[in-house]
């Protein structure tokens, strides 16, 4: 699995304006609806479903990094994207830190193997520190998915 | 062959209906830090640090995957017990059905 196989390069933000988890949360869903790749109907159902999913445990892992998620039957196949923060988003992370980097992921709720290789494509990627700081200075969208294409391409 | 009293190790199967995922892969660090040992989960041939949640989600280990848990240093033998214990107890997180939604009446 690619990093390009789930991740919406039309929906992707490299400069978040929220600066909480919620408006973060709900930015980056907004997105997803705005490309095309989830209904605007589910839009706040599956905002909200990613919130509850944060009540049971941040899903900043550290380094600067969240992964917010959830499984959610309105998706048929795994939906991801990625967006950036220039000051940080305040996301209750495990090591305390606020977050420069999400991965924001929705998975059809009977696919818990693609669910898995998404984040160990995400984490593998994110172990990097190269990536994480050419990912960190993409200015545009499409920086940002020449850096994933030549990732992608390297893991092959 | 000699055996060394600070290295324990231990194999245990992932039952949860969605494997090593981020929360589950959250409780296995939290509990592999409140011990002195190192350590190790080996799967598939590879090594990953149990104490990092980043390296343990590199794992895409799924349910039926057979881990080994390996720790060194003076409290190894129960950092491989508890963690051990975690794992079969699922986690001890409510084991959500695959595909409940779809086959709700």
């Amino acid at each position: 699995m690619k990093l390009l196989d789930f991740v919406a390069s039309e929906a992707i933000l490299v400069d978040l304006e929220a600066a909480g988890k919620e408006e973060a949360i709900r930015e980056i869903v907004a997105s997803l609806c705005q490309a095309g790749r989830l209904n605007v109907a589910d839009q706040e159902s599956v905002s909200r479903a990613i919130l509850n999913r944060e009540q049971l445990g941040s899903t900043g892992i550290g380094q600067g990094v969240a992964v917010p998620h959830t499984r959610h039957p309105t998706v048929d196949r795994l939906v991801a994207t990625v967006a950036l923060s220039r000051g940080g988003v305040e996301f209750a992370a495990l090591d305390n830190e606020p977050v420069y980097i999400l991965f924001l992921l929705i998975s059809p709720p009977n696919q818990p193997g693609d669910h898995l290789r998404a984040l160990e494509n995400i984490s593998r990627h994110l172990k990097d520190e190269r990536f994480v700081s050419f990912l960190r200075q993409a200015k545009t969208r499409e920086n940002v998915v020449e850096l994933l294409e030549e990732y992608d391409q390297a893991a092959l | 062959m000699t055996h060394d009293p600070s290295s324990f190790s231990r194999q245990v199967e992932i039952t949860n209906a969605l494997g090593l995922h981020l929360r589950t892969a959250a409780k296995f660090e939290e509990s592999a830090r409140r011990f002195r040992a190192d350590v190790r989960v080996l799967f598939n041939g590879c090594e990953y640090n149990g104490k990092s949640i980043m390296s343990l989600l590199t794992m895409a280990a799924e349910k039926g995957a057979i881990l080994t848990i390996e720790a060194k240093g003076d409290d190894a033998r129960d950092a491989v017990e508890a963690l051990a214990e975690l794992v079969i107890a699922k986690f001890h997180e409510i084991d959500e059905e695959l595909g409940a939604e779809e086959s709700a009446p």
